[in-house]
Order: C-alpha cells, then structure tokens, then sequence
C-alpha cells in the first residue's frame, strides 16, 4: 500500500510538469490542422462552387446585379471539412490554422465578399478580379439581361434571334481585342 | 473597505463551475470538453470544474444543434441556473446549427432556444479553442474575429482602372 503510493510519487515527480503553458502561451497547431476558412478576396470570381459542396450550407450567395456577386461565409456553423478549399478552381479558399475564434457576438462569424463578375467576350467565364491585365486585353461583355431580352423579342419571328450576333448593349470598358 | 472587497475580488476571482449539457452533439464535442479538464490542458488551475446539477453551476456550456427532443428540456435548466450565468456555446453546432441548421430535427443552434453568451466554434474545437473561449469569457485574453468585409471593383472602378484591392496590398 505504502510502496504503491511512493512508486506514484516517484512517477508523478519524475513526469515534472505535463501542463501546457496555453493560453498564456501560443500552441500551434499540427500541420494540416484546417482551422476558420481564410478567403483571399481578389482571387473569388463567384462560381458558386464552394456553395456547392459545403455541407453545412455555410456559403450563400446573393446577386446585387448582373455582374456584382455577394458570397457570404457564415462560418459560424462551418464543420472544417475542407470541401470549399478543394473545390475552389482559383484557391481563393484556404483553411487557415486559425482556431481562436471564441466570440460573443453572432455578427464576428460572418464574412462578406462582393465580386464583380466580369465575364470573357468570347467563353462567358467569369474573370478573377486579379487579372486585370488581362481585362483590355480579351475584353469582357458588360451582359445585361433586360437590355438583351428587350431587344431580343423583334428578332423572335424570324428564327432564334441569337444571343449571340447581338452587340452588348453598351460598350464595354477596355473594349475587345 | 470597498477598495478591499475590489482587491479581493481581483486576487481571488471566483471559480466557474461549469455544467455541461449535450444537447444532441455528437459526441466529439463532450471528449473535447472533457479533455480540457485532463492534466494536460487543466482547466482546473483557473478553477473551472464540472458539476453535476445545473443549481451549482455559473456557466452552462452546451454542445449540440439543440434537437426538438431536448429543447424544452434545455430551457428549464438554463431556468435552474442561478443568476449571474454565462451561457457558452461550445461547437459549430451549439454555435450555428452545425451541418443540420435547417433540418426538421433540431432547433438549429443554442441561441435559438436560449440566451447564448459566448459561441466556440469548431467541429469539434480544440481543446486550446474550448480553453481560449473560456480565458475570453474571463477576461483574461481578448477575442480574435471580427466581421470582415471585402469588395472587388465595380465595372465604373474598373473602367477608370482603379483596382483598391491591389492598393490595399491584396
Ligand atoms: S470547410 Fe466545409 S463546412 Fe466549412 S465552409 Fe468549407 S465546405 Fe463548408
Ligand atoms: S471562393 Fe472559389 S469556389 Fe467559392 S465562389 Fe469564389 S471562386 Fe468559386
Ligand atoms: S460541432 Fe461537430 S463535433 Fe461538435 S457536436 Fe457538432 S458535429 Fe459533433
């Protein structure tokens, strides 16, 4: 009985100090630990592809207009599966090794990212906002729906009308190569 | 006299007795939190301990999307708690529902059932993220998130080729 409890305090004071010094100290987290989703915001063009897969529906998306995209990440509910991250075609998405993210208030969980959508002349694809050299030099169609509709209906009798042999209805900044 | 009782409520701060209700977590959440009281993360050296009734406790913490099942159940002990409590919830789906935000089964998060004080995120969160929000909930480290909110170029910045997420070094 007594040999027993002196071997355990031999082992308990042979083991010093198992504690961690957290949160006085920092603790870094292994490597690929996915922590809070950090979003690069001149990289998202809007595809929707993270709003897609994401489980938890922590990804909206809501549109201003034709062209301006609002991505909401209302991560208070994200599971850290990592499927955004994945998917994103410009990795606009990445999972940041953040995890210190105690807060009192709702609205600290929320990021908003408006995109601007400007979309090729030639495929319709979608530009990410860093490739703004890029932009005069393959052009991107100003598309507005109501204009395109509004002059689409005389052409209707005569055959399919054509999208696509319909000037844009303005002329769009930086111009077409 | 009163400067005394200030000094002594700085030296020797009370202790949180912490009682923890499941409230349809999964599980991972409950092993986090109790590892958080393991010698390794010792919870106890800022005097926080688990209780077993919610009449003895300061912080409740709950984990769990809060299913319809326990709802009710929930309410009436966030009622036994006496006055001053804080209300902690821990996990994503304590926090915001979780994967299961919109199903039929749940209420969809802590705070639509009861009055949340303090949300941790995390699926399960570290046990560091439970400790973290527990030091924020003390005062003792401020919180790190904020809302942030970004904005790309409109066609009208565009054109006159201003680009102020290249400006602001994104
Ligand atoms: S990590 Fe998973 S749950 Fe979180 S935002 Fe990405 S896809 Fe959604
Ligand atoms: S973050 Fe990536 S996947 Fe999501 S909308 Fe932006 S570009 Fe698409
Ligand atoms: S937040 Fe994740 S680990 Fe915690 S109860 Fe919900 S599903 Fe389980």
């Amino acid at each position: 009985m007594l040999l027993s409890k002196l071997r355990e305090a031999i082992i308990c004071l042979r083991a010093g100090r198992v504690t961690l010094r957290y949160p006085f100290e920092p603790h870094d987290p292994a490597p690929g630990f996915r922590g809070k989703i950090a979003v690069d915001p001149a990289l998202c063009f809007g595809c929707g592809g993270c709003a897609a897969v994401c489980p938890a529906g922590v990804i909206l998306l809501r549109d201003r207009d034709q062209l301006n995209r609002v991505v909401e990440f209302h991560w208070a509910r994200c599971t850290y599966c990592g499927r955004c991250e994945q998917v994103c075609p410009e990795g606009a998405i990445t999972m940041s090794p953040q995890y210190e993210t105690a807060t009192n208030l709702p609205a600290d969980m929320v990021l908003t990212l408006d995109v601007f959508m400007g979309p090729c002349q030639r495929c319709g694809r979608c530009f990410p906002a860093t490739l703004h050299e890029r932009l005069p030099v393959t052009g991107f169609r100003h598309d507005d729906h109501h204009a395109r509709a509004g002059a689409l209906q005389p052409a209707r009798p005569g055959g399919n009308g054509g999208a696509r042999t319909l000037a844009p209805a303005a002329p769009a900044a930086g111009g077409a190569a | 006299m009163r400067l005394l009782k200030d000094l002594c409520r700085k030296v020797f701060p009370r202790s949180l007795w912490v009682y923890h209700a499941n409230a349809g977590a999964c599980n991972g959440c409950d092993i986090e939190a109790i590892n958080v009281l393991t010698p390794y993360y010792d919870a106890e050296r800022f005097g926080i301990r688990l209780v077993g009734s919610p009449r003895h406790a300061d912080v409740i913490l709950i984990s769990g999307p809060v299913t319809r099942q326990v709802a009710p159940a929930l309410k009436r002990l966030i009622d036994a708690v006496p006055r001053p409590r804080l209300v902690i919830a821990c996990g994503s789906c304590a926090a915001g529902g979780g994967a299961w935000f919109d199903s039929y089964a749940t209420m969809g998060g802590a705070d639509q059932v009861v009055p949340v004080d303090y949300y941790i995120p995390g699926c399960p969160p570290r046990p560091e993220a439970i400790l973290y929000g527990v030091a924020v909930a003390m005062g003792l480290v401020p919180k790190q998130v904020a809302p942030e909110a970004y904005r790309q170029e409109t066609l009208a910045e565009l054109a006159q080729g201003r680009t102020h997420l290249q400006e602001a070094g994104k």
